[in-house]
């Protein structure tokens, strides 16, 4: 689909096109879907170490005296628990408890923060962010454009960045770093969107190919493999984590999509608290809800889900798990209370597959679980 | 195993063979890739040439399969229904889709040889479409 846009470029894209990657328009930006194959890539994950290209994600820097208290005004979740060192998941909510955007929020020093935001949402946040600054001592810089970002996946991602930047093994889950790679400061977080150990380089553009080259190279001997989006849905779809836009938005909230423990009700005043408060109190109307086929078949986006006999939402994410071996998928039902294994079915092709709720996570990873 | 050579193309990447097998060309399993579900067609269901009769889904997409050529499904891959990588690892063997009777055989006159086939993925592949 040509939208007749110029599609933006990544630092790797020559590399991805040596890789054989298959480019397709994501977002604006040019991205492979895959290299060889989902499936594959898929498994070097979850069995070894697969890295992605997650440079279309923007940075925004937020630093002054007032860098937290601003960050605790526009953010859910409690930015106050994170010192230096640390990162944190949380949503941005709007005034009527919608969803701006979902990020990763590190803490690099006391007065300076890392926001990393979705690469479709990087505009609307950055704006959104200098509206509320209001009067608070904050400086905030929009960096999208100068820094790329590549995740490092898989049960083997520890001991590949062990040769490349020693000091990060030693970062726990949600930790963050700043050092200096190739003569450059960079951040490494122990962060990812597929539900594997790993972290993520975030680096200016100018050493973001010699990473990547170097993570190839030196991942040879653990399997590593470049990994494009479409394993990339997978593996966080499988792993519960929300697609921004997709799963979650402005019209969406966070209680809603079943993400309840990013609020911080307790922690002070921020954008949206009155409206989340009340939908704690009321309960929601609907809520994001794992669906599993009994059967063969492929749910996708968009396919009703019946219960009773009768439509009580659509999926808004929905894929085949390898993991699992079989359809998968989210979707906002208006019965919000469905306990895991009540018998629904997903209408796919014409025919009703009989299907169950199931707990999101699908997939816990055992690697994971050892270690964090 | 058939010999890609012998086979007969349509435009939508299907093979038909002497003997009323149908499957994808290894092209079409490449683009497809990573085959993870296969609904082939009920055995006696009457098809017209051209229509979606089959259904073939990757991680990412559902692909239709059309007939070849009109005429009443015979046989269905109840193997590659069951192990659906089979058609990537094997478009013209154990990765077949159905089987088709042909009730009007000079249909097929309107299919591509294997030569014709390959100028037109070379063609395809010129235009940048697909």
């Amino acid at each position: 689909m040509s939208t007749g846009t110029v599609l933006r470029r990544t630092a790797l894209h020559e590399s991805h096109r040596r890789l054989g990657g298959r480019l397709v328009d994501f977002h604006g930006w040019e991205l492979p879907v895959q290299y060889e194959s989902i499936l594959r890539e898929h498994e070097a994950v979850r069995q070894r170490c697969g890295l992605f290209d997650v440079s279309h994600m923007g940075q925004v820097f937020v630093s002054g005296p007032d860098a937290l208290a601003f960050l605790q005004k526009i953010n859910a979740n409690d930015i106050a628990k994170i010192g230096p060192g640390k990162a944190i998941y949380s949503h941005l909510p709007n005034p009527e408890g919608g969803v701006i955007d979902d990020v990763i929020v590190s803490c690099l020093r006391k007065d300076r923060y890392l926001v990393v935001v979705n690469a479709a949402t990087a505009d609307k946040d950055f704006a959104w962010f200098k509206t509320q600054a209001g009067k608070l001592d904050v400086a905030l810089a929009n960096k999208s454009d100068e820094y790329g970002m590549i995740a490092v996946q898989g049960p083997k991602a520890a001991a590949l960045i062990e040769l490349l930047a020693p000091a990060a093994t030693q970062l726990p889950r949600f930790g963050a770093l700043e050092l200096e790679l190739y003569g450059t400061p960079s951040i490494i977080t122990r962060t990812g969107y597929t539900g594997e150990d790993g972290v993520e380089f975030i680096v200016p553009n100018h050493i973001v190919v010699r990473v990547w080259e170097d993570l190839l190279a030196q991942g040879r001997s653990f399997g590593v493999s470049p990994c494009g989006l479409g394993a990339r849905d997978v593996l966080r779809l499988e792993a519960g984590y929300l697609l921004y836009g997709q799963d979650v938005d402005d019209e969406h909230s966070t209680y809603e999509a079943n993400y309840g423990w990013v609020v911080k009700l307790d922690k002070g005043d921020f954008i949206g608290k009155p409206a989340l408060a009340r939908q704690k109190a009321e309960g929601v109307k609907r809520r994001l809800t794992g669906i599993k086929l009994l059967e063969r078949g492929v749910p996708r986006a968009g396919a009703p889900v019946l219960v009773d006999g009768r439509e009580a939402g659509k999926l808004c994410s929905a894929t085949f798990s390898p993991s699992l071996q079989a359809g998968i998928g989210v979707g906002y039902l208006d019965q919000p209370a469905l306990a895991a294994g009540t018998k629904v079915a997903v209408a796919i092709h014409g025919r009703d597959v009989p299907a169950e709720i199931v707990k999101v996570p699908f997939f816990s990873s055992p690697n994971l679980k050892k270690g964090a | 195993m058939y010999d890609a050579k012998t086979l007969k193309y349509q435009k939508s990447h299907e093979w038909l063979a002497a003997d009323g097998t149908v499957g994808i060309s290894d092209h079409a399993q490449k683009e497809i890739t990573d085959v993870v579900f296969v609904e082939p067609p009920k055995v006696g269901r009457k098809v017209k040439q051209g229509e979606a009769c089959c259904v073939v889904e990757s991680v990412k997409a559902a692909f239709d399969i059309y007939a070849p050529v009109s005429g009443e499904i015979v046989a269905a891959n109840a193997e590659a229904a069951k192990n659906p990588a089979l058609v990537n690892q094997e478009p013209f063997g154990k990765g077949w889709l159905f089987k088709i009777a042909a009730s009007a055989p000079a249909e097929s006159s309107a299919l591509m040889s294997a030569a014709d086939y390959e100028k037109f993925l070379s063609s395809e592949a010129g235009n940048g479409s697909h």
